[in-house]
């Protein structure tokens, strides 16, 4: 169910890294708490922020969920297919439903987050 | 300090769990806010049927002589017109002719009613009955003696006919027989809150998840599904009908939520008449209004309506509605901003985002 190659945020979002970009997107967790998305406000190509700000919003039927950025850096690509299709967000939240590329600047950032095992117990433990 | 209450189970707590139902705590109770999915569970009660657990509902019996004339002077709409076997919208209205709570009133017979409240209110509602009691009149809280179902959508006729005997298309709509129904005894009402065709189903708490498993059995290869909260929502709202403490609550009067039909200013006095008499000849100051989201973004409770650049209003009900593949909402306006086609935003986080304001109800059924 969980990749083990990514590495997993408390927000429940996940980091895929290929050399110096992180995609990102929101965990199976996440998109089934949220219910059916039906929008997706992400940022623009270019944006710049730093770990932990707010980036975007996912929007389903029944509430509003806040996308951090896990990672300080550049917004190099958006899911433009995201914008007709959102519900690819529930049907694909780890492949096709990935929400942003990042040129991350800093790698000591990753340290903060956490590996499947870890995901995995912090889901159990019901936060 | 209130002692912290656990929320309540319903007779169903355990059909639900069988079924995947996602729990949460609403108005003091464990009900399920999906199963499958909203969306789907919303377009199944359209196109097929639905089947709530309302059980959550407060029910109380008001009988003897003087219960007629009680409920007159306490609610605006007129009871002398019921007779056995049917039932009417209405509210009880404080003496500002506003809303204490929406209900339905259900004459079981000469001297006798039945209430449905809001869940939400039900303590509320019994208190306020029982200050204004007077001789004549018997008052009971008969909520722990129902459970309630909710078959809803254009099969549920078909569905239920299955279960019961009696001849269904007899029971017009706002009417009520007594049947069995899978060999239960049932008090079988066409009523709903979804804006289909359907049935509600009062039940003993005993009977209840016996009639919910024979429903879903022979209503499954129809298209039946179980469907919770969150769709309850979505179809109440596409329908627009009003929900307490968002449309309607204790700062507005059925006149202000465009429920005049609810008024029998006629019937003879009642609690809040005069203000309500006062309020139509000075007319309304604000309406209540539909609206359609034109940017992206769903505009919910409590957001703020703006006009050029001011602030005009707040959202009341809002989501995104299945049916029509939009984000729709409701909010009082003043009148200038109310014709359909006007144009409106509303503050969705940090973005003024278009609307649209459009005639009600979003959704009406085909006939």
């Amino acid at each position: 169910m969980y990749p083990e190659d990514f590495k997993y945020s408390k927000d429940h979002e996940w980091i895929r890294i290929e050399d110096d970009i992180c995609v990102v997107g929101i965990t199976d967790y996440a998109q089934d708490e949220l219910g059916e998305v039906v929008f997706v406000e992400m940022p623009e190509a270019g944006q710049t922020f730093d770990a932990h700000d707010e980036i975007g919003s996912i929007e389903s039927v029944k509430a509003v969920a806040e996308v951090y950025t896990p990672l300080s850096g550049e917004i190099v690509e958006v899911n433009e297919a995201l914008e007709e299709a959102p519900e690819i967000v529930n049907k694909d939240p780890h492949g096709e439903g990935w929400l942003v590329k990042i040129r991350f600047s800093s790698s000591a950032e990753l340290g903060d987050l956490m590996d499947v095992e870890a995901y995995r117990q912090f889901l159990d433990s019901g936060e | 300090m209130t002692p912290e209450t656990v929320p309540q189970k319903t007779p169903l707590h355990e059909s639900h769990l069988r079924a995947g139902g996602k729990l949460v705590d609403f108005a003091g109770w464990h009900l399920p806010v999906r199963y499958s999915g909203v969306m789907e569970e919303h377009r199944a009660v359209r196109t097929a049927a639905g089947l709530f657990d309302v059980s959550h509902m407060g029910e109380f019996k008001v009988s003897g002589p003087g219960a007629e004339e009680l409920l007159q002077q306490l609610t605006p709409n007129d009871v002398s017109k019921l007779t056995p076997g049917r039932i009417h919208y209405s509210g009880l209205l404080t003496e500002a002719g506003t809303y204490v709570d929406d209900l339905l009133v259900y004459r079981l017979a000469e001297q006798e009613f039945l209430l449905v409240v809001n869940a939400a209110n039900a303590e509320k509602d019994f208190g306020w009955i029982d200050d204004r009691l007077r001789r004549g009149v018997n008052l009971q809280n008969v909520s722990a003696d129902y459970g309630l179902l909710a078959l809803q959508g254009p099969r549920a006729q078909e569905i239920l006919t299955e279960l019961t005997a009696i001849d269904l298309a007899q029971i017009r709509y706002y009417r009520f027989e007594i049947a069995e129904v899978a060999g239960h005894r049932a008090i079988v009402s066409r009523t709903g809150y979804t804006g289909e065709d359907g049935f509600e189903l009062y039940l003993s708490p005993a009977s209840a998840p016996a009639v919910w498993d024979r429903l879903l059995e022979v209503g499954g290869p129809e298209g039946l599904v179980p469907a919770g909260l969150g769709a309850r929502d979505t179809l109440r709202l596409e329908a627009a009908m009003a929900l307490y403490g968002h449309e309607i609550d204790d700062t507005t009067t059925p006149l202000d939520a465009g429920l005049s039909w609810v008024v029998k200013l006629g019937k003879g006095d009642f609690l809040g008449r005069d203000v309500l008499v006062a309020q139509k000849e000075n007319g309304l100051e604000q309406k209540l209004v539909g609206f359609e989201m034109v940017g992206r973004g769903i505009g919910r409770q409590g957001y703020e309506v703006l006009s050029g650049g001011e602030i005009v209003g707040r959202v009341t009900s809002g989501s995104f509605s299945p049916s029509l593949g939009k984000a729709i909402g409701m909010a009082y306006l003043p009148l200038a901003l109310t014709d359909p086609g006007t144009e409106i935003q509303i503050q969705v986080r940090k973005n003024a985002v278009p609307a649209i304001i459009v005639s009600l109800p979003f959704y009406k059924r085909g006939k």
